[in-house]
């Protein structure tokens, strides 16, 4: 039961973060414009945000820690270079904010620019392709039992430090799926968030339009992929994991609402897309598409997660995680449960300071007069 | 072997460049954010302008430094899975969850109310702004709260046990892990000497104002304010900082013995003040520990048990197995050879246990069970090989110790001085050997900082939990090149980064005449 809540947490944040990742996108987005105007309203815009990003990102990592750590040993102490690619490319971006137009930056601003764009794909892409982990079988093995060898005391070894699940091409389309879902939800914050934008140079709606495309035409390749996929899964009987073929499919067909969540949170993310697209004055196609990406991400964690799936499937099967063999102890996963009750309290302050931050657009003038800007 | 000690070593140095790196910045935010609040607080009150130009002033510096915070924070956080594996897994359990608290409940808050202290000025009301300063200072106090909580255990691991059939430490008593003495201490005095790095960057900034004859009032007035909070901030750390060392010589009197240069320990054990390490000193070799030292009489068993005549163990006492109770009575213990036995025995009971549950042969589960109670205290001393292997640094400590408490002094000097000066003889407030005095304060600040880190890590080691799991079983499955291309890639990028930020910092504070608070008006 617990597992199962602290999954829920789990999957709530990665879906936050996807839908978060706006601030990567946009930053990837920089570069689409030559208006120097244009471009810092889009950084002002992001700038405001990105910190948001950013903790959403430590407290998934965190929740993982405490709830599930021997999905954080595995991961993290496995696959070495994708979460230091990520790691570095999140670095870079803390930084290039505050740095980029102030003077005595040394580097100038087009390198701290350069830094955001780097995040903007190698973030996205690459966060794409650990979710793709929870998916699609890596090369790691799990031995508790070494820790009694002084000589060689890991209990987790991947050979390929990570760099398998980055030259998956499953995890990649993934990857790439999240990087131009994010490049859309960018451009409709911009919509929503830059006062007369197209006027400003900003071409977010054309923007929404193109990568909306992309988006959608990675999306279903996705899913298809997917869906005709093997799973790992405990086999109730034996207790040992097992690879069963079309699992997602079958999980998504076994439970309606799964599928009824998906369509309709695939369906709002369509209609932000079309509505923002071909119209010239709709602003609000951020909050379709924002919720309906934290819909189908839910979805798609729960169904990473439960029904005795592996979230982290081994092509050794008895080494894949499921959430009861790498969850924390029922007293731990208790007090952080009781520590979750003050979860809304901060989403209500979130969303208040957001609502009061985004009530009027951002304009050039505001910029002129604000004495912090980036 | 030789390939995990060499990633043992790289590991440990890239965690410790990055923490060094991380705590460069992050002392500077806990101080500057409550100056920033009390400032602000100060126009809010007065509606005086010339307090808000001192602020926001005062605040862009805080940003910049913040985003370096950052930058290196998420590593760090990181850096736990992907070097420390094993450590992960063994006692996630319960390290795990303060990270966690302190995202959830640190981390949303800085992140929020910081973008209403940059952005918000005109957006919210002035009660409002102010309190989101205010909560941005407490959500960085916050965060240190958490992560101190989780660093302390490492050093007096509690409110745990051992679970042999998951091979792993389990959280036991939350509140034991919480409200840990050595939590409590570390937190006050870790956070406090924030206060005093941000009242000495604050003063030695302001006089650099001064020197150059620009923003004086401003500069006044910042002196005045920095040189309050790193007052109380160095009282403050002197108590919690004595605190702190009458729990190492509870809890890691190894510890205590390195940084103090101590071999052989005795009653009316004195302090050493100054001295220098004999670089030739080994553990029970008889040579003399140092060369040569100023030592304050008895000062140390006072200091640690306020009584001229306790007795103090040193390294050799320890190994022996000397050491003293709670009530400062010298006894005897399990000597380090003892321990380096009982611990193997520990993994042989484990071993034991987990060939009887694949077996299901019961009673010889709950036989190697209890076995493990008996031996599981010293489970991490089964990865050693010499008692020797338990001695942490000793020069390192010694020095760092040393070099921490002089500076400390030295900065108790300074605070009460600047105030005097402020208050009483404004006089010399226009001296050029004063605003000098204060800007060479700056980097002694940061030495004393850092310096009291490696004291706390350094002289801990080798363990990462202390008696329980030494760094060599503590490490990730990555070869030592990997490791070691990371680390190399990580110090040129924080370098680069930090001389960036140096350099932004400096032009920001040359631009003081933009914040010139007389112009203000």
């Amino acid at each position: 039961m617990l597992q199962n809540y602290w999954w829920l947490i789990i999957s709530i944040l990665g879906a936050l973060l996807v839908f978060m990742l706006m601030v990567q996108g946009g930053q990837s987005l920089l570069y689409s414009t030559s208006n120097i105007t244009a471009r810092q309203l889009m950084v002002n815009s992001l700038g405001r945000k990105w910190e948001l990003t950013f903790t959403i990102l430590v407290v998934f990592g965190g929740a993982f820690f405490a709830a599930f750590p021997l999905f954080y040993a595995t991961s993290f102490g496995g696959a070495y270079w994708l979460w230091m690619l990520i790691l570095i490319s999140f670095v870079l971006q803390a930084v290039s904010y505050e740095f980029r137009r102030k003077k005595g930056n040394i580097y100038g601003t087009i390198t701290y620019d350069v830094f955001l764009m780097f995040n903007g794909l190698v973030g996205c892409v690459l966060l794409g392709v650990a979710v793709g982990t929870f998916f699609f079988p890596c090369d790691f093995t799990i031995a508790k039992v070494n820790l009694l060898d002084a000589a060689s005391p890991s209990i987790v070894s991947w050979p390929a430090h990570g760099l398998d699940a980055i030259t998956d091409w499953r995890c990649l389309l993934l990857g790439f799926t999240v990087f131009f879902l994010a490049r859309t939800q960018a451009s409709l914050y911009f919509v929503n968030n830059i006062e007369d934008a197209r006027a400003e140079g900003v071409t977010s709606r054309t923007q929404v339009l193109i990568n909306g495309a992309a988006f959608a035409i990675l999306f279903i390749c996705f899913v298809v992929v997917l869906l005709i996929s093997d799973g790992t899964r405990v086999d109730p009987q034996s207790g040992m994991m097992v690879r069963e073929p079309y699992f997602y499919l079958n999980q998504m067909l076994a439970h309606w609402w799964w599928i009824a969540a998906f369509l309709i949170g695939v369906v709002m993310v369509l209609y932000a897309i079309i509505r923002t697209s071909y119209s010239s004055y709709y602003r609000c196609g951020i909050w379709w598409s924002g919720i309906g990406t934290v819909i189908v991400v839910m979805v798609l964690f729960c169904l990473a997660g439960y029904y005795g799936a592996a979230y982290l499937p081994s092509t050794d099967l008895q080494s894949s995680l499921t959430i009861s063999n790498s969850s924390s102890s029922h007293f731990t996963l208790t007090v952080m449960s009781y520590v979750s009750v003050l979860v809304p309290f901060v989403v209500a302050y979130i969303a208040y300071v957001w609502y009061k931050m985004d009530a009027a657009p951002l304009t050039e003038d505001e910029l002129k007069t604000e004495s912090h800007t980036y | 072997m030789n390939d995990l000690m060499s990633v043992v070593d790289w590991s440990r140095a890239q965690f410790a460049l990055t923490a060094m790196y991380h705590w460069l910045f992050v002392p500077l935010t806990i101080g500057l954010s409550l100056i920033v609040a009390v400032m602000e607080t100060i126009y809010v009150r007065t509606g005086d302008e010339r307090w808000k130009g001192l602020t926001k002033f005062w605040m862009t510096l805080f940003g910049i430094n913040f985003a370096c915070g950052v930058a290196t924070g998420i590593i760090l956080e990181f850096e736990f899975g992907t070097n420390w594996s094993n450590y992960s897994w063994f006692v996630g359990d319960i390290f795990g969850a303060p990270l966690a608290i302190e995202g959830i409940l640190a981390f949303f808050m800085e992140s929020t109310f910081i973008a209403v202290m940059f952005f918000g000025w005109k957006k919210f009301s002035r009660g409002f702004h102010l309190a989101a300063t205010w909560l941005t200072a407490a959500g960085v106090c916050l965060s240190a709260l958490w992560i101190l909580i989780a660093n302390a255990w490492m050093q007096y691991p509690v409110g745990m046990e051992f679970d042999p059939a998951q091979m792993r430490n389990v959280m036991s008593n939350f509140w034991d892990v919480v409200l840990s003495p050595v939590a409590i201490n570390k937190f006050f005095h870790a956070v406090t000497s924030g206060w005093v790095l941000a009242g000495v960057f604050v003063v030695g900034v302001s006089s650099w104002m001064l020197w150059r004859k620009t923003n004086v009032e401003g500069a006044r007035r910042s002196i005045k304010i920095g040189a309050w909070v790193g007052l109380a901030g160095i009282l403050l750390t002197l108590w919690t900082g004595h605190g702190s060392a009458k729990r190492v010589a509870e809890v890691q009197p190894m510890k205590l013995a390195a940084m103090e240069g101590l071999y052989k320990g005795s009653a009316g054990q004195d302090l050493v003040a100054i001295g220098i390490l004999n670089p030739n000193k080994t553990p029970g070799d008889g040579k003399d520990a140092l060369l040569m030292s100023l030592d304050i009489p008895y000062g140390l068993s006072l200091l640690i048990d306020g009584n001229t005549t306790s007795f103090v163990p040193g390294i050799d006492d320890l190994i022996k197995g000397i050491s003293v109770n709670e009530a400062g009575d010298t006894i005897s213990t399990v000597s380090y050879a003892e321990r380096i036995a009982i611990g193997k025995q520990a993994h042989a009971a484990i071993a034991d246990y987990t060939s009887a549950r694949q077996a299901g042969d019961s009673a010889a589960m709950a036989a190697a069970a209890d076995r493990l109670k008996d031996s599981y205290p010293y489970f991490g001393y089964g990865y050693l090989s010499t008692p020797e292997d338990a001695v942490p640094p000793v020069a390192l400590t010694f020095y760092s110790f040393h070099i921490m408490v002089a500076l400390g002094g030295y900065l108790l000097l300074f605070f009460i001085v600047i105030l005097l000066v402020s208050y009483r003889k404004t006089v010399f407030l226009e001296k050029p050997w004063l605003h000098w005095v204060a800007i060479l304060s700056i980097p002694l600040v940061w030495i004393c900082s850092q310096a009291g880190w490696i004291v706390a890590e350094v002289g801990r080691q080798p363990w990462t939990i202390q008696d329980i799991l030494p760094v060599n079983a503590a490490v990730s499955n990555v070869q030592s090149s990997s490791v070691e291309f990371t680390f190399w890639m990580f110090a040129v990028l924080f370098t680069v980064l930090l001389v960036a930020e140096i350099s932004i910092m400096m032009r920001q504070i040359a631009r003081t005449r933009d914040y010139d608070i007389e112009k203000a008006q």
